[in-house]
């Protein structure tokens, strides 16, 4: 896919990166303010995607963009998993929150394992828009002449 | 309420566009259009942490068509065309369904009466006790990771079997022999 | 009440482009004005006049808070929404790629 015009490159040069800590603060802050995994992990893709759209990309460079976003959303769900397996195993219920008095109600520092959960979350979603994105959006697969 | 109505009203009107319009590329724009509407609709319902979602997934999939529809073609050429009599049959049906549908959703809903209702046991459970319980100031992430968390890993399952579907459907060279 | 009713409505506008048309991808937008009604619906049931977001330290007597349990079963059904989305999408690219047109009818006559 071919990139864009010189002004949409400045623009995305500067809005890319704070797109993309936004999507982090939203994944982070997600047990304190409004968001959360899903939020936070469509954020992050959308300021992958942005860079993609306006630098443009070569045929290997989507194959390993498709590799490494496979390699990511199957390492989210298993982080996923193991938080609920940590609960199993620790605190005697499939998915328990362990230790939710930690920590001060309303600081970064509390809410046991949902920070952790909303984490895997994140990384989860942001790796299976980009990767559906890679799939759809790549050069090979060109049908109009 | 008048603000949701109108917002409502919007929503019909573009979704009656993007059914309606001939080029598919305005399709797709009038059906973004709804989707912002139904954002803003959820900061007006209370709801921010649905109107974040919604925004940006709004976004994607917008992008999603475009990439489609930039690949192919993009007018409708099925617009236009001379019914048959198969074609009025299914008209006729739909009619009757979408009026039985009204009725009976009227008759349904009109037994559920939202706006005066006082919160379930379930909800006001979850406001009262969930910062004791669980630690988190949003209630709605408490419930989504910690009171329905089985819920949200059977959404993580079909998203993944959606991502695994998309990369097949797509996958051009066949398995080698 | 009418609100309600109105959400109906713009289901049965995606319904209808599910049923009579013959353009796939306009079954699928047709598809996405479904879901996003029904998401709608879900959010109105959940609120009342004049609640305050479910984010909250400690709830404070005479003040009324919107329903958190339908507004999170709508948050994975917003994403997973995304989800069906693109695989219908994949499988239109994939009929184009076959039949050379979005025509639902020319699928029809494809034979084998």
């Amino acid at each position: 896919m071919k990139g864009m015009t010189p002004i949409v490159k400045v623009v995305a040069r500067i809005v890319g990166g704070f797109i993309f800590i936004y999507g982090c603060y939203i994944v982070l802050y997600g047990h304190l303010s409004p968001g959360g995994g899903f939020a936070g992990g469509a954020i992050i893709a959308a300021g992958l995607i942005l860079a993609r759209l306006a630098f443009g990309t070569t045929a290997s460079q989507e194959r390993s963009a498709s590799i490494s976003s496979s390699i990511f959303e199957s390492t989210g769900g298993l982080l996923f998993l193991l938080i609920a397996l940590l609960g199993l195993f620790v605190g005697g219920y499939f998915f328990i929150n362990l230790f939710p008095s930690f920590g001060t109600p309303g600081r970064l520092v509390s809410a046991g394992s949902i920070p952790f959960s909303n984490i895997a979350i994140g990384i989860k979603v942001a790796a299976a828009i980009l990767s559906i994105f890679v799939v759809l959006a790549s050069t090979k697969y060109i049908f109009k002449e | 309420m008048l603000e949701l109505i109108v917002l409502l009203i919007f929503m019909i009107a573009a979704g009656i566009v993007a059914v309606e319009i001939k080029d598919l590329l305005a399709s797709v724009i009038a059906l973004g259009a709804v989707g912002f509407a139904v954002a803003i609709g959820f900061i007006m319902l209370a709801a921010p942490d649905l109107a974040i979602v919604q925004i940006v997934i709004e976004v994607l999939s917008v992008v999603f068509f475009v990439a489609v529809i930039l690949k192919t073609t993009h007018v409708d050429s099925t617009l236009g065309r001379p019914y048959k009599g198969g074609d009025i049959f299914t008209f006729v049906v739909f009619g009757m369904f979408a009026l039985a549908f009204v009725y009976f959703g009227v008759r349904l809903l009109a037994g559920l009466a939202p706006m005066s209702r006082e919160l379930g046991q379930v909800a006001s459970h979850y406001l009262t006790q969930g910062l004791a319980e669980t630690g988190a100031v949003n209630r709605v992430t408490s419930v989504v990771l910690d009171y329905r968390a089985l819920d949200t890993l059977g959404e993580a399952t079909v998203l993944f079997t959606a991502v695994i579907g998309v990369l097949a459907v797509l996958r051009l060279e066949g398995r080698k022999k | 009440m009418i609100i309600l009713v109105a959400s109906l409505i713009l289901f049965l506008v995606g319904l209808y482009a599910i049923i009579t048309k013959r353009n796939m991808i306009k079954v699928a937008v047709g598809f996405s004005l479904m879901e996003y009604s029904v998401n709608f619906l879900f959010a109105i049931v959940g609120f009342r006049p004049g609640a305050l977001p479910p984010i909250l330290q400690a709830v404070e007597a005479g003040k009324v808070y919107s329903d958190p349990l339908p507004q999170a079963l709508v948050l994975t059904a917003i994403v997973i929404g995304l989800g069906v989305t693109a695989f219908m999408l994949s499988l239109i690219l994939r009929l184009y790629n076959r039949i050379g047109s979005f025509d639902l009818e020319e699928i029809q006559r494809l034979k084998g």
